[in-house]
């Protein structure tokens, strides 16, 4: 019993996790498609973070997968049975997306197509992604036993896919022009965090209103999860708290020349998705799948539970002191972030 | 066709796919710290660009590596969500602390590329000893779920429930070590022969400088000897792997030499089909009691055939021929460097000549064909079993109707990406030639 509620709960954090940094990694993507004609430094700062970091926030979306096989192997079997179509057209434009945006790191004279790809592909795989969320609700499965399948034409004409796909390209471009704004201000180019800056106060009330209605939208689909949603309102309010926060920090008075305090917004806006996330998730409980899987059948063998703690424990002890190398060396240290004029052929 | 089929002939291109960058990840890793360390010990600044040309390319190859990894990863679950299943309950332990494997070499290969300026050269070397560190450590991991489908431990399944879950023992698996010796060796043999491969063929321009002459003979020395080294390691443990098969799956031994009855004595077929009207191998070349002394250790050895198995449960008989390149490429290429090394060293003030450079321009691609057919032998030859006596091929997968529309899908991008990977590459390096790095390294 507890066991299971252990498992989950590191699942959670790990699809919050890879939910946060996969959102960024796409959206600045995104950012520096947008802006490699206009806003040259707003471009090459969305590379300055993307280079060092894409493939470690790949590996967070590898964690996921490999966590849900071992914890709840049976979810693994049901989600691979039923998923397989919308999962498959994920791998194809990650695998799109990952390797020409390397290319175009390294093939300066067709740079631009190569960026176009990569940047739209991009935004494609997070709301895929989230589209995904509603399907696994269970309210758009049809057949029986081993025989189930989704049924296209019921999710096609709901209006809950489109508001989950229009907060999953909301979110993304959002928390990738805060975090940028943050970056930007950290190598002290007041003219870029402007820039994001805007991006970020137009996103955020888009964003807000995408998560409203996809959760509006939802509650038909789903009306089992109703009563918890409401046991634990309190976490739904804490969490729009936060998010007004966050948000007015991009007002809030500050010493440099324009005005905001993008670091503290990032971490309230963070703490907003997490709060959210984790009433959503506890909604969502017992069930993996409605009505027919609940994370008891799911659970792995006790034996294997055991042992995965060990595994998880021991290999972050080995990676946290590796994560703050790397933290320093590319998030805060000022000789990596100042943008050189002729940096734009460095990569 | 029906979808078992499919999903194995989808997951098996995958793999075929996945194994070229990844191979390379492992193979090209090791050279770089090599490189990096014969510029330390020697201060010749020639190692120092080897190490960060080489480098360059690898990156461009993660771009592919590292996205086709989570493509097969995720794979697993959606096309063997039976085989997943128990997965995860028995042998999950590996898959997940190869994940920070993963971690570890992803956080160092930034540092090592895109903080380089910024760090001492000890500290590069440290970084990169880090990379290529986690590439060999997940290798070997993903290695310890593969040997555990061949020869499984550690559980029992009662009624198609798994129970008696040890962790361990299907960790510590009779055939583990042997193969997770011979898939290192293979892939470090196969970064250097490519490595190998592309100085020679650089070496066979007449036109390039001096100094761009000498730049590449150091690469094709470095990368020969480590390549042979390598050879010889595949060499021995090949044939440790191919007595544990006597021991732990004779029925795929027998399969892979076209042995039909048991037999003392057992001789070794070099190519030809085995033919089972005529119940031998036809058309190739016969060693009377070679096989006997290759698995046995004793021509008097008895090797067990085909015929003592039920013929439902052999594997295709092609895996014979599979094996055979396996085995051939692997003495060809020992051989190869052998000589290519002696030549070097006896006729040390001379170039090698062009048609032994021509030579050692095919062992990357061939070495690289021997991963393939080893790989695809191992798979293949396991069948119709996908865990080996408890799990068959056609209960692991997906009851899915979609997969031949997802196959053609992925083919049409793996060719893509192939193509484009190559171009890119040559663009690159013939873009920033050596000889200009070389003029701006050396003022
Ligand atoms: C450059 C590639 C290469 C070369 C030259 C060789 N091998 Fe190999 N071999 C592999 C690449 C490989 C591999 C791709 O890495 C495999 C597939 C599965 C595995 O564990 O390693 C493999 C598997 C494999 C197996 C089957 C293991 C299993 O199915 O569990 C045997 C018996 C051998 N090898 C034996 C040999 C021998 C006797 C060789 C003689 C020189 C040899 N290999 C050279
Ligand atoms: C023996 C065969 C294999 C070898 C030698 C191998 C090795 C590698 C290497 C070197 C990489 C690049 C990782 C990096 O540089 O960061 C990689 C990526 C990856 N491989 Fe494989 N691999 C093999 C088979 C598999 C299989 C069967 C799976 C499926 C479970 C798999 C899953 C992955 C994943 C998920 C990644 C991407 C990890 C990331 O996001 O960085 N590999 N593999
Ligand atoms: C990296 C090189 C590899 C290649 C080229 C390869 C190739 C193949 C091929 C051709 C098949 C289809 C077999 C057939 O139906 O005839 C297959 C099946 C399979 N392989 Fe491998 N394989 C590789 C490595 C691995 C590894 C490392 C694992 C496990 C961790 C693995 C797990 C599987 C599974 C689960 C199947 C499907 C079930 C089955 O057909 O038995 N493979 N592979």
């Amino acid at each position: 019993m507890t066991e299971t509620y252990v498992a989950i709960s590191i699942i959670w954090a790990f699809l919050f996790i890879y939910a946060i940094a996969g959102s960024i990694d796409f959206g600045a993507g995104f950012w520096a498609m947008y802006y490699s004609n206009k806003e040259t430094q707003a471009s090459i700062l969305a590379n300055r973070y993307l280079s060092p970091s894409w493939e470690v926030t790949n590996v967070f979306l590898v964690l996921f997968v490999i966590a849900i096989v071992g914890f709840f192997p049976g979810a693994a079997y049901y989600m691979g049975t039923l998923m397989i179509l919308p999962v498959s057209f994920v791998l194809m434009l990650l695998i799109i997306r990952s390797a020409f945006m390397v290319f175009s790191f390294t093939v300066q004279r067709y740079t631009k197509p190569l960026v176009v790809i990569s940047g739209l592909t991009g935004l494609l795989i997070p709301a895929l992604m989230v589209a995904i969320l509603p399907i696994s609700i269970g309210g758009f499965i049809g057949g029986t036993g081993e025989q189930q399948y989704i049924l296209f034409d019921q999710v096609l004409s709901s209006p809950t896919l489109y508001t989950h796909v229009g907060f999953g390209l909301a979110t993304e471009l959002f928390l990738a022009a805060l975090l940028l704004s943050d970056y930007a201000r950290e190598s002290g180019s007041e003219q870029t965090y402007a820039v994001y800056r805007r991006n970020a106060i137009i996103l955020g009330p888009i964003t807000l209103f995408f998560a409203v209605t996809a959760l509006w939208t939802l509650i038909p689909e789903a009306p089992w999860m109703v009563d918890t949603m409401i046991d634990i309102w309190y976490l739904f309010a804490l969490s729009l708290v936060a998010a007004s926060i966050g948000y007015s920090a991009l007002w809030w008075p500050s010493k440099k020349a324009n005005p905001g305090r993008p670091r503290i917004g990032v971490v309230f806006i963070i703490l907003q998705f997490g709060l959210a996330s984790f009433a959503y998730g506890l909604s969502h409980m017992p069930y993996i799948l409605y009505p027919d899987l609940t994370i008891f059948d799911a659970f792995t063998d006790p034996t294997m539970f055991k042992w995965l703690l060990y595994g998880y424990a021991g290999g972050f002890a080995v990676l946290v002191p590796a994560f703050v190398v790397f933290w320093r060396l590319f998030m805060k240290d000022k000789n990596y972030l100042q943008i050189k004029q002729d940096d734009e052929n460095n990569y | 066709m029906d979808s078992v089929i499919l999903s194995r002939m989808l997951f098996g291109t995958s793999m075929a796919f996945h194994i070229i960058f990844a191979t390379l990840g492992v193979g090209v890793t090791l050279m770089i710290l090599f490189a990096e360390l014969m510029h330390w010990f020697k201060k010749d600044s020639d190692y120092g660009l080897m190490a960060k040309r080489w480098t360059k390319g690898f990156a461009i190859l993660l771009g592919v590596a590292i996205p086709s990894g989570t493509i097969v990863g995720v794979m697993l679950s959606l096309l063997w969500p039976g085989f997943m299943e128990i997965v995860g309950k028995v042998i999950a332990v590996p898959f997940q602390i190869e994940i920070f494997a993963f971690f570890l070499e992803a956080v160092f290969m930034s540092i090592y590329v895109y903080a380089a300026d910024r760090l001492s050269h000890m500290m590069r070397i440290v970084s990169v000893t880090f990379v290529a560190f986690g590439a060999s450590s997940s290798a070997w991991l993903i290695n310890i779920a593969h040997s555990w489908m061949n020869t499984p431990r550690g559980f029992e399944v009662t009624d198609g429930i798994v129970t008696d879950v040890d962790p361990w023992a299907a960790v510590l698996n009779p055939s583990m070590p042997y193969t997770s010796k011979h898939v290192l060796a293979t892939a470090y043999m196969t970064g250097a022969f490519v490595l190998v491969s592309i100085a020679a063929y650089r070496l066979l321009r007449k036109t390039s400088s001096e100094q761009e002459r000498a730049y590449h003979k150091k690469g094709l020395m470095l990368t020969l000897v480590i390549a042979l080294l390598a050879s010889i390691y595949t060499a021995s443990n090949g044939h440790a792997t191919a007595g544990m098969l006597h021991e732990e799956m004779p029925l795929k031994l027998a399969a892979a030499e076209g042995l039909f009855e048991t037999q003392a004595n057992a001789p070794l077929a070099i190519m030809g089909t085995p033919n089972i009207e005529a119940q031998t191998v036809v058309g190739g070349i016969e060693i009377p009691g070679m096989l006997s002394w290759l698995a046995t250790g004793t021509t008097d050895g008895v090797v067990q055939g085909l015929n003592d198995f039920p013929q439902d449960e052999w594997p295709p008989l092609f895996v014979h021929t599979l094996f055979n390149l396996m085995v051939g490429i692997g003495f060809t290429l020992l051989g190869l460097a052998v000589f290519a090394l002696a030549w070097a060293i006896i006729f040390r003030k001379k170039d090698l000549p062009a048609w032994l450079l021509v030579a050692l321009v095919t062992t990357g691609p061939l070495s690289m064909f021997g991963i393939e057919m080893g790989w695809i032998f191992s798979c293949t030859g396991r069948q119709p079993w996908t865990i080996y006596g408890i799990q068959l091929t056609s209960d692991a997968a997906t009851q899915s109707g979609n997969v031949g529309m997802l196959f053609f899908l992925f083919i049409g991008l793996y060719i893509m990406l192939l193509v484009l990977t190559a171009l890119v590459l040559r663009f690159y390096f013939s873009r920033n030639p050596v000889q200009q790095d070389l003029t701006v390294m050396n003022g």
